[in-house]
């Protein structure tokens, strides 16, 4: 039920202290991109049922973006990481 | 058949054993003018006033479970027009004012019940917000009352007005606003359209939508091909699904949204209340219950269950608006999901794809707009043209830069 989240910082954690942003799909357009590139990442979602991941914020204990991978059908949780960790893997792929 | 007093004792005097059922189970025909996919409320009611107001009686209705196991039947049963916004407030009068006729219209008891929708304020600026909307409604020709806290008492003495954080200063009250039996509008938006010669097809899941040189021809469901002019989806939270069938990129995320219920209880709520520093919503069925709802889940979810943070969560802010509430005992929970949008409004409009018909984006407040969603996307489909009321509901409206944010959130679903 995704009440328990493992913070990769704080270790396992009510959801109570965490506050969410959401789909971590999206990727932030360059300024000079054209307006459809900005109109995509701001409103379009892919709105996947399944497995997704989203922005989290550990608002009460560490303070850092995380991403969490769930189940959004399920509400299984397989994974947290670090926001910037994710992003560096991101950026090698 | 058509119910009445006469009907009902006859009824009685023959032992009630000459009751039809009140809509076929029909097999889906080779082909029909219009389907909609969706047998909720939105897609039944676009069903009847296609039939009724617009003539076009060759339509499906396809429903992948059966009639009133979705969002219509998991709603809080609430019914109001108190928006703000030019785009929102024409639209959601209209909704009330079907609602004002519906069951005379539709000859089905839906036990619409005008009991007055209170939204409580708890700080001077909350209440310059609600003046300001009370008078857009008013100038809309929408009734609105701005009450000071001593009028709320009078009205709803259990209410906590001494809270130390968030005091109840007054409330906007809407006497027009109240509650409508959910299961009863379904069934008899079900057996109106069917009486019109709808058919209304439960169990029949889409699957696929078929396409030739770019116009949709039909869809593939677990029922076979079924073919048709003009396609219109009213799928709720599973919009995204059926949309990309079609490859539809659309602004719409799917959330949970929970309700509860609770033993019955004396008469003890007469009208519905919603709580200003929070989101909690209550009213009183007419078996005792209490309904009441407040916030989303916050995360992307197609499950129809919800998280036991948000149960606390709601009953916590139920308490500190009514104590008593805490001697009550909750009976049963349950989920829906939603098609939240990017602005927190609806969308009925065409799609750049050809015959293909799009009515999503309800958020949480779906149900209220049931008969105007279901008027305006049938004058949408029968005539090719936008209702006058939904025309600011466009699907592009996010790219053009006009969107429709009553609660001034910005582009973030779940805050909606």
């Amino acid at each position: 039920m995704a009440s328990l989240i493992t913070c990769p910082h704080c270790g396992t954690r009510p959801k109570e202290e965490f506050t969410i942003r959401g789909d971590a799909a999206p990727r932030r357009p360059g300024s000079a991109d054209r307006d459809e590139a900005w109109y995509a990442y701001v409103y379009i979602r892919d709105n996947p049922k399944g497995r997704i991941l989203e922005y989290w914020h550990h608002a009460g204990g560490c303070r850092r973006w995380l991403v969490v991978d769930r189940d959004n059908l399920t509400h299984e949780v397989f994974g947290v990481v670090d926001a910037a960790d994710f992003q560096r893997t991101e950026a090698a792929e | 058949m058509r119910y009445s007093a006469y009907s009902i004792i006859k009824q009685a005097l023959s032992g009630n054993r000459l009751w039809q059922p009140a809509w076929r189970e029909p097999e889906p025909k080779p082909h029909y003018d219009v389907i909609i996919v969706g047998g909720g409320g939105h897609g039944l009611s676009t069903a009847y006033y296609l039939a009724k107001e617009f003539g076009i009686t060759n339509v499906a209705v396809l429903e992948k479970g059966y009639i009133g196991s979705g969002n219509v039947g998991r709603n809080t049963t609430i019914i109001r027009s108190n928006y703000l916004l030019e785009g929102n407030n024409p639209f959601y009068e209209l909704s009330l004012q079907l609602w004002e006729g519906l069951e005379q219209d539709f000859n089905y008891n839906a036990m619409v019940s005008q009991r007055g929708v209170m939204n409580l304020f708890h700080s001077d600026g909350q209440r310059d917000a609600y003046a300001r909307r009370g008078n857009g409604m008013r100038m809309h020709g929408v009734d609105a009352e701005l009450l000071d806290r001593e009028q709320v008492r009078r009205m709803m003495p259990y209410l906590n007005f001494d809270h130390a954080r968030f005091p109840i200063l007054g409330g906007l009250y809407q006497p027009r606003g109240g509650t409508v039996r959910h299961d009863a509008v379904a069934w008899g938006y079900a057996r109106g359209a069917n009486q019109r010669g709808v058919d209304v097809i439960q169990h029949c899941e889409v699957t696929g939508i078929r396409r030739e040189n770019g116009r949709v021809v039909g869809v593939e469901t677990n029922r076979g091909f079924i073919g048709c002019g003009k396609l219109a989806l009213a799928a709720a939270g599973n919009t995204t699904t059926v949309g990309r069938m079609a490859d539809l990129d659309l602004p719409i995320e799917t959330h949970v949204l929970q309700a509860f219920v609770s033993e019955g209880l004396k008469p003890a709520i007469d009208n519905v209340i919603t709580y200003g520093a929070g989101h909690f919503y209550i009213s009183q069925s007419d078996k005792g219950g209490l309904v009441f709802g407040a916030e989303l889940d916050f995360y992307s979810s197609y499950a129809q269950r919800g998280n036991l943070q948000t149960v606390e969560h709601t009953l916590e802010e139920g308490v500190t608006m009514i104590p008593g509430l805490s001697r009550a005992k909750v009976l049963r929970a349950w989920g829906g999901v939603m098609d939240m949008s990017m602005d927190g409004s609806p969308i009925i409009d065409r799609t750049p794809i050809d015959n293909l018909y799009l009515n999503c984006g309800w958020c949480y407040g779906g149900f209220k707009a049931t008969p105007a969603s279901g008027f305006c996307f049938a004058h949408l489909l029968a005539k090719d043209e936008p209702h006058h009321v939904a025309r600011f509901l466009r699907l592009d409206r996010f790219e053009r830069g006009y969107m429709i944010d009553e609660s001034g959130k910005g582009p973030q679903p779940n805050l909606h």
